[in-house]
């Protein structure tokens, strides 16, 4: 799914500078937790996240995160938005809630990109 | 480029093409000092010096003021009127559209495709024409633009990657440091991204070079929310194995095996509204790492030693 489908979908709004019509985005996953979204996440997914502050881009480099998705009207701090432009990662706002955001993308046939913490297939 | 399918490399320069369109300004890629041609003068002279030059169209400027464009579509009238007597005033197109030297490219992109117009004129602050812009400005200014990126980052990556074979020795590495402040949590996870970026620099895969990653960053936000004082990241890199390593000088683990246990954590209920102290961190560690010793010593301080293995089949922890 195209990032630009994930922001029509969940009335998003784009943050960061960068054009990102064509970032292509392979599933998803919702969690608070930066330790968590590090251990279960898999590669190019977007984040959805309520967290601001600027571990969350980090989160997304190290993990090979392709976009992050702030929910609940949550703004991110000016570092964040500082920092993600710095590293290229795309930053969405969306005024719904982390259920309902998933729901949505889930719905519309964005996988699930969140691993059982037991699989030892982290990586 | 040894192949012409579609590759990851390539669909990544495709996007980025759409990015240096807004990243580069109109003024990087047009044409300067521009010949104009005066309102008063014959289409026959334009016809002369069109085909002398290969000229496509000019802006027609009197007493240095721009008041239209003249192009080849207009010649082609003025030769099918069989009326090359007349003036250019006659057959320019007036007014003119413009774009601004600052403006970035995709600003020019937009007017070629509303105006269907071949050529731009543009303009500086104060209005004065500095140059022409046409659709092969841009296609011209956006490969050579590609290339640089594409040189710069590929330089980068061929001297790193020659590193361990340019130098020999009985067993060479390369060892990288970084201090890690107490309580720094607006810059953590920066050396981690460093050491990520360094290793695929260095030719490391994208498992391998994630692996790390995930590791050594766990690593970076324990120093900065457990220490007393901070602590270091030290990483050597050799051609078979990557050895991280994090070491401070207090508080210590008071008990290891329970540091170890999923879920279990010291943190405050600050550093979990940041996203940390869930107590995955050394766990994750270890899934990511073929190698894991903590080492601690309370009220003296802890060494973390992770070590993975390069080019060989220890790689269980791969997804898809």
């Amino acid at each position: 799914m195209k990032l630009s489908e994930i922001i029509m979908l969940t009335k998003g709004i784009l943050l960061t500078k960068k054009p990102t019509e064509n970032c292509e985005i392979s599933g998803a996953m919702g969690a608070d937790l930066m330790s968590d979204v590090l251990a279960s996440i898999k590669p190019e997914a977007a984040l959805l996240t309520g967290l601001c502050n600027p571990q969350v881009v980090r989160t997304a480099t190290i993990a090979d995160i392709r976009a992050i998705v702030f929910v609940r009207g949550k703004y991110p701090d000016p570092d964040t938005v500082l920092l993600a432009n710095e590293e290229n990662i795309p930053l969405v706002i969306t005024d719904l809630g982390l259920f309902e955001a998933c729901g949505i993308l889930y719905q519309a046939g964005l996988p699930s990109f969140e691993l059982k913490s037991q699989e030892d297939s982290l990586l | 480029m040894k192949q012409y399918e579609i590759s990851d490399e390539v669909a990544e320069s495709i996007t980025r093409v759409e990015e240096l369109a807004y990243e580069l300004r109109i003024h990087e890629v047009m044409t300067q000092d521009v010949f104009c041609v005066e309102p008063d003068m014959q289409m026959g002279k334009v016809l002369d010096i069109y085909q002398k030059e290969r000229f496509s169209g000019t802006p027609v400027t009197h007493e240095g003021k721009l008041i239209g464009i003249l192009s080849l579509e207009d010649l082609i009238r003025a030769l099918r009127d069989n009326n090359l007597d007349a003036s250019v005033g006659e057959y320019m197109t007036s007014p003119v559209t413009s774009v601004r030297e600052q403006d970035p490219v995709i600003e020019a992109l937009k007017t070629f495709s509303r105006t269907k117009y071949g050529r731009l004129t543009v303009l500086d602050n104060d209005k004065n024409l500095v140059g022409i812009i046409t659709k092969g400005d841009v296609s011209n200014g956006l490969l050579s633009a590609l290339e640089r990126d594409y040189h710069a980052e590929e330089l980068i990556r061929y001297r790193a990657s020659h590193l361990f074979e340019d130098i020999v020795s009985g067993r060479t590495s390369l060892i990288l440091r970084y201090d890690i402040r107490k309580g720094d949590f607006i810059h953590g996870g920066n050396a981690s991204s460093k050491i990520k970026r360094a290793l695929l620099r260095l030719g490391a895969s994208p498992q391998i070079a994630r692996r790390c990653g995930i590791a050594i960053y766990e690593a970076e936000m324990n120093l900065i929310i457990h220490t007393t004082h901070g602590g270091t990241l030290r990483v050597e890199i050799e051609p078979h194995k990557i050895t991280m390593e994090a070491y401070d000088d207090g508080p210590g683990i008071e008990d290891v095996a329970l540091a170890m246990k999923a879920g279990y954590s010291t943190a405050t209920h600050e550093i979990r509204e940041m996203g940390f102290g869930a107590g995955m961190g050394l766990v994750n560690i270890k899934r990511c790492v073929d190698e894991m010793r903590l080492i601690s010593t309370k009220d003296r301080g802890t060494n973390l030693y992770m070590i993975i293995y390069l080019n060989n089949t220890n790689e269980q922890n791969q997804d898809s």
